[in-house]
């Protein structure tokens, strides 16, 4: 049944509706959270609860002028933002649902992810020298570099992880995880591992906030100082396709954390494993992440830079030599 | 180097309570006035844009036509007209025109009055796509008001 | 971070903080000379709406001004009234009962904790944090609601009149005031400085960003929490006292550092030490009138006059010039925020676009107060 086309299909319907119902739906989460968090209400109109919010949204933004500007480079300018999506839909093309549901369990599936997760760096590169404005062309420029600082502990994070399981297949990992949280990655009581394993799953967590371009650490898109960054000269879909870029970045990175840290799709005390589990644990990071965002205020760019560069990666190195060390003995 | 370290401790524990207060603050309740829903009740002394003060008995504004509100606005909002009075003597209000436009709430037509003649309105949800709905005829105002209250 | 070497035409660039910015607080235009992230040269547009406020005295009488004071800087505009009522006053020689005296420094520092609380959540959206400007507004929100109870107004003031002040207060007022004062001194330390202030992320964002030195500030006569945040230990309140301030025990916070840390703290201290004075004018109130004996047709004699008050920002002062006419013959503010602004141009030089906007927030400006 590997290679039937109908099953490819499925997967493919599937993985899109996922997409889709996360991409606009996390905004209501967001808009909710963040209001809650702020003792206000939040979208209460549109809908129950707001929950035709988003449709509404969609709406507004299928319908205005999709405005190019004059001087804008044409061919880049409209790609870039399609450029966003793409990464981050492919991603979900190998991350193991649950036993039995995964599109694709390819054996360098990690190292897939991470090359993905570049293409995503280069779109928000392209669309803001493609526009044309200089507010938009200093915001990809800090883009890129956070990304690149940031990319460098959450390898070495996810390389202690692949030397413990012995495999770069997310669903090996995720298998060697199973029986409860005792397995888990992050607590790991056998060998030794639980001293360096929440160093890891700190890290590795800081840095996809960091990835996903969301605050504290969101340069890119530094609203007050910087209208808007590189999305300033995007109206309608465009903007719309970034902003499910975002969103579909954080589910991403929501997949990966709860996929090599958290057991994939085991229950906590190893009765009923199933993709409910799975969901559960991305939305409880999810949620994470817009907690973290609503409370602090944005770091400044060299800050940024040296906490990645003079924290994480030594922190990162050491926790990586000790791993290593402990496999060794043990 | 004791001051990376310590650094990095006393800015995890600072970003630590930082999350514990806004989660706490996730869970209490949401101090919104949902406006259409819950409308507020305006103070005694909220300024709303001025009205005409009737005489209890006829129903006739208590305005003498002096001026001095005309004189006291630092914003020449008002115009009021008057003709003689035939029972007596004095003059009678025909015409009062307040230019809300203009307005600046700044209450010296409502204290400069020695007759008791004019008073703040209770009036704060005014919203229109005419201009000319804010050029307001008192008189007409208080005509309605006495109509209302009969 | 300072530039070392002088850059050729083709290596800088202009970037326009236009008129239209989430971060500058009004209509202001700062016309930066960038070098990639580094601004070379800073020099703000000022103009963006003059309004004419001080010809607009000219025109009219003396208690006609009173609603412009408020509109001139609408965050502390109870100062605004206050300073104008000073020096008319002084000119024509009212005499103010001790009531409306006690009830305008109670509602003057009301004000001017609700302008700080205004600051703090702009400028910590400027930087990034948008939750607590929803707290902010929360406590602001009180104090609005208890000065609509005495002013019928929400913002814009026109509250003092020569002798006095137009309205009485209530014992709902009173013990609203006392209410607040205690909400508000039992949510500081956790959510203004345990959620922000401790925070590592603002403090790295703000300590030794924007440094300011005693000198530069005589030199550009900057004053208020900006001058108390470099060492200068001068407020109008004491070096200057007018009205009833004498008769209260309270402190000037003052901070060496200069950074914007140190004006971020005098602020936050200020408004610990605006609730005291608020709670000593409370307890001593008296009774009697609320207006003094004051002609309807103002005609002063003709002179010089000068008052100063102390705003949330700085030192407000007003020169009037007074023919024996009832309007005016020439009315000069001089405006703290303007003082405050000028520093910009220096101090700017040599930080990453940012920083400098941080040091925009920490100066505290408004800028209808600029123009005027």
């Amino acid at each position: 049944m590997e290679t039937s086309i109908w099953r490819a299909l499925l997967y493919l319907v599937g993985i899109m509706a996922f997409a889709g119902v996360n991409a606009a739906w996390l905004g209501w989460c967001e808009r909710k959270g963040a209001a809650r968090i702020q003792r206000r209400i939040g979208p209460c109109e549109a809908g129950f609860a707001g929950l035709m919010q988003p449709l509404a949204d969609g709406l507004k933004l299928l319908s205005k002028q999709l405005l190019v500007p004059q001087g804008v480079d044409g061919i880049i300018f409209r790609v870039a933002p399609v450029l966003a999506m793409i990464p981050a839909i492919t991603s979900m093309a190998v991350i193991p649902f649950s036993e039995n549901i995964g599109a694709r369990a390819m054996e360098l599936s990690v190292l897939l992810l991470f090359a993905l997760a570049s293409i995503g760096m280069i779109a928000v590169l392209l669309g803001g020298w493609a526009s044309g404005n200089k507010y938009a062309i200093i915001s990809a420029a800090r883009g890129v570099s956070q990304n690149l600082a940031y990319e460098i502990p959450m390898l070495l994070t996810v390389i202690t992880v692949v030397l413990i399981s012995g495999s770069m297949n997310l669903r090996e990992i995720a298998l060697s995880q199973q029986g409860g949280f005792w397995h888990w990655n992050i607590f790991r009581l056998e060998n030794g591992h639980f001293l360096t394993m929440w160093i890891s799953f700190i890290i590795f967590f800081i840095c996809s906030v960091a990835e996903t371009n969301r605050a504290p650490f969101d340069m890119a898109e530094a609203e007050s100082e910087l209208v808007a960054g590189f999305m300033t000269e995007y109206g309608s879909m465009g903007f719309g396709l970034f902003m499910m870029g975002e969103y579909l970045n954080i589910v991403v990175g929501a997949c990966l954390t709860a996929t090599l840290f958290l057991g994939g799709w085991d229950c906590p005390f190893g009765l009923t494993p199933g993709v409910w589990w799975f969901l559960l644990k991305i939305y409880i990071l999810i949620f994470t992440f817009i907690w973290v965002r609503w409370t602090y205020p944005r770091t400044q760019i060299y800050r940024l830079l040296n906490l990645s560069w003079k924290i994480l990666i030594p922190f990162s190195l050491a926790n990586l030599l000790v791993t290593a060390a402990l496999i060794k003995v043990f | 180097m004791s001051g990376y370290l310590s650094d990095i401790v006393t800015g995890g524990k600072s970003l630590i309570t930082g999350l514990a207060i806004t989660a706490r603050e996730f869970f209490r309740p949401v101090v919104t006035e949902q406006y259409p829903w819950e409308v507020p009740t305006m103070t005694p002394l909220f300024r709303g844009h001025i009205e005409l003060i009737a005489n209890e008995e006829t129903g006739e504004p208590n305005c003498v036509v002096c001026g001095m509100c005309q004189r006291a606005c630092p914003s020449v909002c008002i115009s009021l007209d008057g003709k003689k009075n035939e029972s007596g003597k004095g003059k009678v209000l025909t015409r009062y025109i307040l230019d809300f436009t203009k307005c600046s709430l700044c209450g010296s037509c409502v204290e400069s009055c020695n007759f008791n003649a004019l008073r703040f309105s209770k009036d704060y949800n005014l919203a229109s796509f005419d201009k000319n709905d804010f050029i307001m005829d008192l008189m007409k105002r208080l005509e309605e008001q006495n109509r209302c209250k009969h | 971070m300072t530039v070392p070497v002088r850059l050729r035409q083709d290596e800088t660039f202009v970037l326009n903080l236009g008129p239209q910015h989430p971060a500058t607080h009004g209509v202001l235009r700062v016309k930066l000379t960038m070098d990639g992230e580094y601004v070379v040269k800073a020099e703000p547009v000022l103009g963006y709406i003059h309004r004419m406020h001080e010809k607009m005295a000219e025109n009219g009488t003396f208690a006609q001004f009173f609603p412009n004071t408020a509109r001139m800087d609408y965050l502390h505009a109870l100062a605004f009234n206050h300073g104008w009522a000073l020096v008319v006053e002084k000119a024509a020689g009212i005499e103010v009962p001790e009531r409306a005296e006690y009830i305008r420094v109670i509602t003057v520092e009301l004000n001017r904790i609700a302008s700080h609380l205004l600051w703090w959540a702009a400028f910590l959206l400027d930087l990034g944090g948008f939750t607590p400007l929803l707290y902010a507004f929360d406590d602001r929100e009180k104090i609005i609601d208890l000065l609509e109870r005495v002013t019928g107004s929400r913002l814009t003031y026109s509250y003092m009149r020569f002798g006095g002040v137009c309205n009485d207060i209530d014992d709902e007022f009173i013990a609203g005031t006392r209410d607040f004062i205690k909400q508000l001194r039992s949510r500081m330390p956790r959510l203004y400085h345990d959620l922000v202030t401790h925070n590592i992320i603002l403090i790295k964002r703000i300590k030794d960003i924007g440094l300011v030195s005693a000198e530069q500030c005589r030199r550009y006569g900057a004053t208020g929490p900006v001058a108390r945040g470099s060492g200068i230990d001068y407020d109008i309140r004491k070096n200057e006292p007018y009205s009833v301030y004498p008769e209260f025990d309270f402190d000037i916070p003052v901070f060496d550092e200069g950074d914007s840390m140190a004006r971020y703290m005098v602020r936050m201290h200020e408004m610990e030490q605006s609730m005291r004075i608020i709670e000593q004018a409370l307890d001593k109130l008296p009774g009697g009138p609320v207006m003094g004996k004051a002609p309807k047709v103002l005609k002063p004699e003709a002179g010089y006059y000068y008052s100063a008050v102390e705003t949330a920002r700085g030192s407000l002062g007003h020169r009037l010039v007074c023919n024996g006419d009832k309007n005016p013959f020439k009315l000069k503010l001089r405006s703290p925020t303007f003082s405050n602004l000028s520093l910009f141009g220096e101090v700017a030089e040599g930080m990453l676009l940012a920083d400098a906007l941080a040091f925009m927030g920490s100066l505290d400006l408004v800028i209808p107060e600029i123009d005027r």
